[in-house]
C-alpha cells in the first residue's frame, strides 16, 4: 500500500464496531454530528415557515391594535396558561428520557416517553376545547364570523371593527393550528422513539433518534413560547 | 476525539432548574401582562419569550453542550428571521 493512499480514520481500529454505526460515517461522533447539524437546518426552515407568519401578525397588531386587544380578551388565557405550563413538563421529560438512554435506564426511558406523549395529548385536548369555545361563540373567520359590540379595552365606548378582529382570530386559528399540526406529528415521532425504546435500540452509545427528535419536540414548546403572550395576554391589564 | 456535539451527560440538577426557571417566567409573562405599561408590554413579553427561548436553546437542545458549529446554525436561525422583520418593517414603518 502506497504512502499517497487516502488515509481512512481509525478511531474505531481496535474495538468492536457499533452496530449502529452506519458504514459511510467514520466515527459515532461524525454520524451524530451530521444528524444534528441536518435537523438544525430543518429547523432553521421551520423558524422562516412560522417567521412569515409572526411577520404578518406584527404587520396587523400594529395597524389594528385596539381591535386586536378587543379580540384577544375573548381568548380564555387560563387555558392558555395552562398549555403552557403543559409544554415546559413535556419539555423537561424529553430531556429526563434523553438523559435515562445515555445512563442506561431502560424502565425511566420508556416512563419518560409515555409522559412526554401524555403532555402532548393533554395540550391538543385543552386546544381543542378553545377551539370548540371559538366556533360556539362563532369567532371562526368565515361566513358566521361575528364580534359586534365588542369593547376596545381601556377606550370606553369605543367599538372593534368586527373586519378586524377577523383578521385577528384568522391569525390566531393559522398560527395555533399550525403549531397543533407540528404536535401531531411530534406524537408520531414519539410513537416510534417509544417503539425504538421498547425494542432496546437506544443505549448510552446510540442514542441520536432521541436527541433529533428531542430537537423538534423543544422547538415546537419555542413557538408556543411565543404564540402564548402575543395571542392571549394583549391586554389584559384592565 | 470530541465530536461537534458532545454527548456530554448533563447532571439532572441542571435540567430541573431550567425547568423551575421557565415556570417562574411563565408566571412573570402573566404578571406583568396585568400591569399597564403602555407601549413597553409587549416589550417586556418579547424580553421574556427570548429569555425562556435561550434557555430551552442552551441547556434542553444542548447547544451550551456542543461545538460552535451547532451555536452557529441554531444562530443562523434567528438571523434570517432577522433579516425578513428588518426589511418587512422599514417598509410599514416607514409608509
Amino acid at each position: 500500500m502506497s504512502d499517497s493512499q487516502a488515509v481512512v480514520p481509525t478511531s474505531s481500529h481496535d474495538d468492536i464496531r457499533s452496530p449502529a454505526l452506519l458504514h459511510h460515517f467514520a466515527t459515532e461522533e461524525q454520524q451524530r454530528d451530521a444528524s444534528s447539524l441536518g435537523m438544525w437546518i430543518f429547523l432553521g426552515t421551520e423558524v422562516m415557515f412560522f417567521g412569515g407568519l409572526f411577520c404578518a401578525y406584527l404587520i396587523y397588531r400594529g395597524m389594528y391594535f385596539g381591535d386586536f386587544a378587543a379580540a384577544s380578551t375573548s381568548i380564555n388565557a387560563l387555558l392558555g396558561g395552562i398549555n403552557t405550563a403543559v409544554l415546559i413538563c413535556s419539555s423537561l421529560t424529553v430531556v429526563l428520557a434523553i438523559w435515562a438512554a445515555q445512563t442506561a435506564r431502560r424502565g425511566m426511558l420508556l416512563l419518560m416517553l409515555v409522559l412526554t406523549m401524555i403532555f402532548g395529548l393533554a395540550f391538543l385536548g385543552i386546544k381543542a376545547k378553545e377551539y370548540k369555545d371559538k366556533f360556539e361563540e362563532h369567532h371562526v373567520p368565515g361566513a358566521t364570523f361575528s364580534f359586534e359590540h365588542e369593547q376596545i379595552p381601556s377606550h370606553p365606548g369605543e367599538y372593534a371593527n368586527p373586519r378586524h378582529a377577523e383578521i385577528f382570530f384568522a391569525l390566531y386559528f393559522i398560527m395555533t393550528g399550525l403549531h397543533a399540526l407540528h404536535m401531531i406529528v411530534g406524537l408520531g415521532i414519539f410513537i416510534w422513539l417509544f417503539w425504538m425504546a421498547w425494542k432496546g435500540r437506544f443505549t448510552p452509545g446510540y442514542h441520536t433518534p432521541l436527541e433529533v427528535g428531542g430537537l423538534y419536540w423543544h422547538f415546537v414548546d419555542i413557538i408556543w413560547i411565543f404564540l402564548f403572550p402575543l395571542l392571549y395576554l394583549i391586554h389584559v391589564h384592565t | 476525539m470530541q465530536g461537534l456535539t458532545s454527548d456530554h451527560i448533563v447532571p439532572l440538577r441542571v435540567y430541573f432548574l431550567v425547568a423551575i426557571a421557565l415556570f417562574v417566567l411563565l408566571a412573570l409573562t402573566i404578571a406583568v401582562a396585568h400591569i399597564d405599561l403602555g407601549p413597553f408590554n409587549i416589550a417586556a413579553a418579547l424580553a421574556i419569550a427570548v429569555i425562556k427561548m435561550v434557555l430551552v436553546v442552551l441547556f434542553f437542545m444542548h447547544v451550551k453542550y456542543s461545538s460552535k458549529l451547532v451555536a452557529l446554525f441554531a444562530a443562523g436561525g434567528v438571523f434570517w428571521l432577522a433579516i425578513l422583520f428588518m426589511f418587512t418593517l422599514s417598509d410599514f414603518l416607514t409608509r
